[in-house]
């Protein structure tokens, strides 16, 4: 029997709140985070696309200056999330040899990169800053989260682009079945507000250009949808053995109770328009939990609000679940925050497991014209779940082919 | 040209900048990596800050003389001359 892994500690800095209670509250009341960016770059660089969900929060009013000095923008956030999922589980006593950390990210380091690059071609190698290798590279997070909790059973960093949050916690399950850590800090960060991405997500036709209203811009399962609107910021969750957990007589949000990553091999970008990668990976997210479909009331849809992603997730959730599909509460949250990159999947976990520990599932917003392709049952107003024993399960997906579910399980 | 006391101004902001040590206690008697506890990474942060700011040029073999406060600014100093 695998051991058991709970859900103790929550923590998240988004473009709807800068903390998990702020975030919960405005998910439920169904807010924008997406505005114009005041930026000069935005101008300097006539960008196609104006606006942005920038987070709520901004790092510095947290961090202190001389800590932020030392991390990128995304490393930023994920040390904000990962502190506040740290107290909210409220661990006070750990073998640090015991303690893991699983911190995704989908670009890593962007800001730092290209300003050191500007540095470079405008005041030559010498004014190259030393701190520029330890702040770009992709590990970075998880580096400086192990470094702030003093997590010694390996820090690692899941790259596989939106679907990276997501891998994180498929990773963390992972390394406490097989022993090899107590406790995993999971979770995943981007801070990618960059012109440079903004130009080249642009260029690729995935964002929305509703430069005009910004707030209306992300509307997933909507006809009128014309991509994504780019978000940033972070999720964190404290995953831990259960018995570890019953030990220290924990506060348990629920199980983890199984995860799967998938990959399409179908092309580098395109979702496989069946949603074969997608299905595989909703399957094996149940089989590895036990999971009937008819347990399943909630999820928490990878959803981002493009013209051709939509879909083939709708097809995959069929696939996956049969009929029971049309009695799944589907929340759309990227309609909210944006879409967060490889953030997004530890963020909407966050959400999920909240969802089943307080029996209400996040608001989807902008849905006017629901595409009759899509005919799922989707969260716009108030909704509560079923009492008794639920699951709850969250997709994300990512370029390159990348699918990754997890299934959270009241206790 | 600036002075003494405006050099060692300058380098306690530029050290300030990079470490949160109030400006005051960066003194000239004070060594970087025993009384400021001021790491490899962050003393070239400090150097290359100070160039640009002083507009003079550390090379790279000085930097392990440059023990105190004092070292850094005479250092400073004469390059400017």
């Amino acid at each position: 029997m695998a051991r058991k892994v709970v859900i103790t500690g929550l923590g998240a800095t988004t473009p709807i709140g800068g903390d998990v209670p702020t975030m919960w509250k405005n998910a439920l009341k169904g807010v924008s985070g997406a505005h114009t960016l005041d930026d000069e770059w935005v101008a300097k660089y006539d960008l196609p696309v104006h606006f942005a969900a920038r987070c709520s929060t901004p790092a510095l009013d947290v961090l202190t200056r001389v800590e932020a000095k030392r991390m990128d923008p995304s490393t930023q956030f994920g040390v904000i999330a990962a502190r506040e999922a740290w107290a909210d589980a409220g661990i006070t006593d750990i073998d640090h040899d015991r303690l893991a950390v699983a911190f995704a990210t989908g670009i890593g380091g962007v800001w730092t990169l290209l300003d050191a690059w500007d540095t470079l071609k405008e005041k030559g190698p010498r004014r190259v800053l030393p701190m520029t290798v330890p702040m770009l590279m992709p590990n970075g997070v998880a580096a400086a989260v192990s470094l702030d909790l003093g997590a010694r059973a390996g820090a690692h960093t899941p790259v596989s682009a939106c679907a990276s949050g997501t891998e994180a916690l498929h990773l963390g399950l992972d390394l406490i079945r097989s022993g090899k850590a107590d406790v995993v800090m999971c979770g995943g960060a981007e801070a990618a507000i960059h012109p440079m991405p903004l130009a080249a997500f642009s260029s690729m036709q995935a964002l929305s250009r509703r430069n005009d209203d910004p707030e209306h811009a992300s509307r997933p399962y909507d006809l009128d949808r014309d991509g994504f609107v780019m978000g940033e910021g972070a999720g964190a969750l404290v995953l831990e053995a259960e018995e570890h957990a019953l030990a220290r007589g924990a506060r348990i949000y629920g199980e983890l109770a199984g995860t799967s990553v998938t990959a399409d091999a179908y092309h580098i970008t395109a979702p496989d328009p069946e949603g074969l990668g997608a299905t595989r990976a909703l399957k094996a997210a149940m089989f590895d939990g036990r999971i009937q479909a008819e347990d399943v009331v909630h999820v928490n849809a990878h959803a981002t609000s493009t013209p051709v992603g939509d879909k083939p997730e709708y097809t995959a959730l069929r696939a996956a679940l049969g009929a029971h599909v049309d009695n799944v509460a589907v929340s759309a949250t990227k309609s909210q925050m944006g879409h967060l990159l490889g953030a997004s999947g530890a963020v909407e976990a966050v959400l999920t497991v909240l969802a089943v520990y307080e029996r209400q599932a996040p608001l989807t917003i902008n849905l006017e014209n629901q595409d009759p392709e899509i005919p799922l049952d989707v969260v716009t107003s108030a909704r509560t779940l079923p009492g008794g024993d639920i699951v709850a399960l969250s997709n994300s997906f990512g370029f390159g082919g990348h699918n990754a579910v997890i299934a959270v399980r009241s206790v | 040209m600036a002075s003494n006391e405006e050099i060692l101004a300058g380098l306690a902001e530029i050290v300030n900048e990079e470490t949160g040590l109030a400006a005051d206690a960066v003194e000239l008697d004070k060594s970087f990596t025993e009384d400021l506890d001021i790491d490899s990474i962050s003393m070239m942060t400090i150097v290359v800050n100070a160039e640009e700011k002083f507009g003079v040029r550390i090379p790279d073999e000085e930097v392990k003389n440059l023990k105190t406060v004092g070292d850094a600014v005479n250092f400073i100093a004469s390059a400017q001359a």
